[in-house]
């Protein structure tokens, strides 16, 4: 896709981050062979001491950075998203069970990744590491966030999953307001009462554009970085679905068990509000180029304003 | 501190591995579930580790220099719960929690439960990559310790093995030393049965491994072995220890009912005249 100017990729954002810690002899990066796309290879040029290549091994990568982290380093493991999830039952096991601090990273996720079609286009991450006890799951948007989360994990409790993306989208974020991004916090870009639009990842340029649209429409919305699908900001949704009674998810994930899955979840224990999930309905994508995929599977901004619309008919 | 195993001779670790034998069959017997067969065919190379290679300090279970030990077929936990209670991380009344709801013996052994375990297995095939992960910290930080692992044979059928045979070569790990339990027996059936494995030893060497092959249960071969792969320091060593599954029990012996199974009480009894 064309890279909007001023953009940026949120995997740009992982690397960046690491090579920031580069001074960190705590940390340590692991890579199964696709470092030059989740950008680890940013650290490994810089400190190769503290890099492990495990080749194209994810099982394997994910037990060596259980026993590192044994040992007391701090670990960033990355492969492409999809990759990460043959070694479902390594993570589940061998890093959440004795709860030891790896922070995985899965790049290249959702359709959003594009030509490379279905078989790269992991759209059921978010919802599987959501299961597991211990794990805390971002998913950041553009590369400025996705940089000042990853350098916020690093002092992170809890082993974690990152979703980045592989392609650029315009930034949400300045360095300056990136800086008040807390981990398990939704950040709030832009206040409304009529309806409130929870996003992550790429969709949250999306559900700004959803915003103007709507408010070109005299309807106002609150649109949220929900980052974090867990542990999931239930406080601000539980206060969104008070003051605002309806609200839209948007992701780049299935709209099964992802964010839109954690907010139905949220709602139905608490506050109740009508919920219109935006995501992939419950299908596989294809090879096409990013705008093309978003708005063939109904995800772009012109989608989530049309869900907006139908929550809140249903107030 | 502590330094390298206990200090015993080779009659002496026999009679250790005898006791833990007995205890082995006492804690399957006692919650009638569990692993008897391959903890029987591991205890001896266990008890060579523990009483003549490992440095640990059953005093401070959390000491970072210590070496490891993975124990990748987790099942074989009453194994390794009989010779922590003898190298002192447990009592012996910690051994009747096997199994048995807010025990530290839990099924399988975890590291988050038990003192003096430095691995949550129950799903084979994961621990070689954690060794892997804890020698490349020891270089890290610089630490002479080492990481011992224990696979079962019919572990090797699981193909994160063999990502970790390569890595470990590759990386060349020198403080990494592996065991294989060769008895011969997986959980429905023989391994020959289930899935052929042919000569194990030329498999690890076809990968670049230092590999020495030995009679499981003659612990004078075993604590040769242990020192035979201490020396080895250019890259990862691997000793095949040819085992019998069920050691010193006659019923169990070569018996794959025996690799998840508890005695009845008339069994129990005839286990523990066997291993007086």
């Amino acid at each position: 896709m064309s890279a909007p100017s001023g953009g940026g990729a949120s995997r740009d954002g992982y690397g960046a981050a690491l090579l920031e810690m580069v001074d960190d002899d705590r940390v340590v990066v692991l890579e199964a062979d696709l470092g030059k796309s989740t950008k680890s290879c940013l650290f490994r040029t810089e400190k190769p001491s503290h890099t492990v290549s495990l080749g194209i091994a994810e099982q394997n990568m994910m037990l060596v950075a259980a026993g590192l982290a044994s040992s007391g380093y701090i670990h960033f493991a990355s492969t492409f998203a999809i990759f990460t999830e043959r070694a479902f039952e390594q993570v589940r096991n061998g890093i959440a069970r004795p709860n030891l601090i790896v922070h995985l990273c899965g790049s290249h996720g959702g359709i959003h990744t594009g030509t490379d079609g279905s078989s790269a286009q992991s759209i059921e991450d978010l919802a599987i590491y959501r299961t597991l006890p211990n794990m805390t799951v971002l998913h950041p948007s553009d590369d400025v966030s996705a940089k000042a989360l990853t350098l916020a994990l690093r002092d992170h409790g809890t082993p974690s999953y990152t979703r980045t993306a592989r392609n650029k989208v315009a930034r949400a974020y300045s360095e300056e307001s990136a800086a008040e991004l807390v981990i398990g916090k939704g950040h709030v870009l832009r206040e409304g009462t009529d309806v409130a639009i929870l996003a992550c990842g790429v969709l949250l340029n999306e559900a700004k554009e959803a915003a103007d649209i709507l408010s070109a429409k005299g309807v106002q919305a609150t649109v949220v970085d929900m980052h974090t699908i867990k542990p999931l900001d239930t406080a601000l949704v539980s206060q969104l679905a008070s003051t605002c009674g309806a609200i839209v998810t948007a992701e780049d994930h299935s709209i099964i068990g992802g964010l839109g899955g954690a907010v139905a979840e949220c709602l139905a224990s608490g506050t109740l509000a009508p919920l219109e999930r935006v995501g992939v309905q419950d299908r596989f994508g294809e090879s096409g180029d990013s705008d093309e995929l978003l708005a063939m599977l109904g995800m772009k901004a012109c989608d989530i304003a049309a869900a907006a619309d139908r929550a809140i008919s249903r107030k | 501190m502590s330094t390298r195993g206990m200090g015993l001779e080779v009659e002496e670790l026999e009679a250790m591995a005898k006791r833990c034998r007995r205890n082995i069959v006492k804690m399957v017997h006692g919650i009638g579930a569990g692993h008897p067969g391959g903890s029987l065919s591991a205890i001896d190379m266990l008890t060579g580790l523990y009483g003549h290679r490992l440095r640990v300090d059953p005093s401070d279970d959390g000491w970072a220099d210590r070496d490891r030990f993975i124990m990748s077929k987790g099942h074989a936990s009453p194994g390794v719960y009989a010779i922590l209670h003898e190298r002192g991380f447990l009592s012996e009344d910690d051994l009747w929690t096997y199994r048995r709801l807010g025990g530290v013996c839990q099924g399988h052994v975890d590291m988050k439960w038990c003192p003096g375990v430095d691995f949550s297995a129950g799903s084979l095939g994961m621990g070689l990559s954690f060794g892997i992960g804890c020698a490349i910290a020891a270089s890290l930080d610089g630490s002479e310790r080492t990481a011992w692992v224990m696979l079962g044979d019919g572990e090797l059928q699981e193909g994160q093995i063999w990502e970790g045979v390569m890595a470990a070569v590759h990386h060349e790990i020198g403080n990494l030393k592996l065991i294989v339990d060769r008895n011969g027996i997986q959980n429905d059936d023989f391994c020959e049965t289930q899935m052929r494995m042919f000569d194990v030893a030329e498999k690890f060497a076809a990968f670049g491994w230092a590999v020495m092959e030995i009679d499981g249960h003659d612990m004078s071969s075993v604590v040769e072995a242990i020192d035979w792969a201490d020396q080895i320091t250019d890259g990862p060593a691997c000793i095949v220890m040819h085992t019998v599954k069920g050691k010193g029990v006659s019923f169990m012996e070569n018996n794959p009912k025996f690799h998840g199974a508890s005695p009845d009480d008339d069994q129990f009894a005839l286990a523990m005249e066997e291993l007086q």
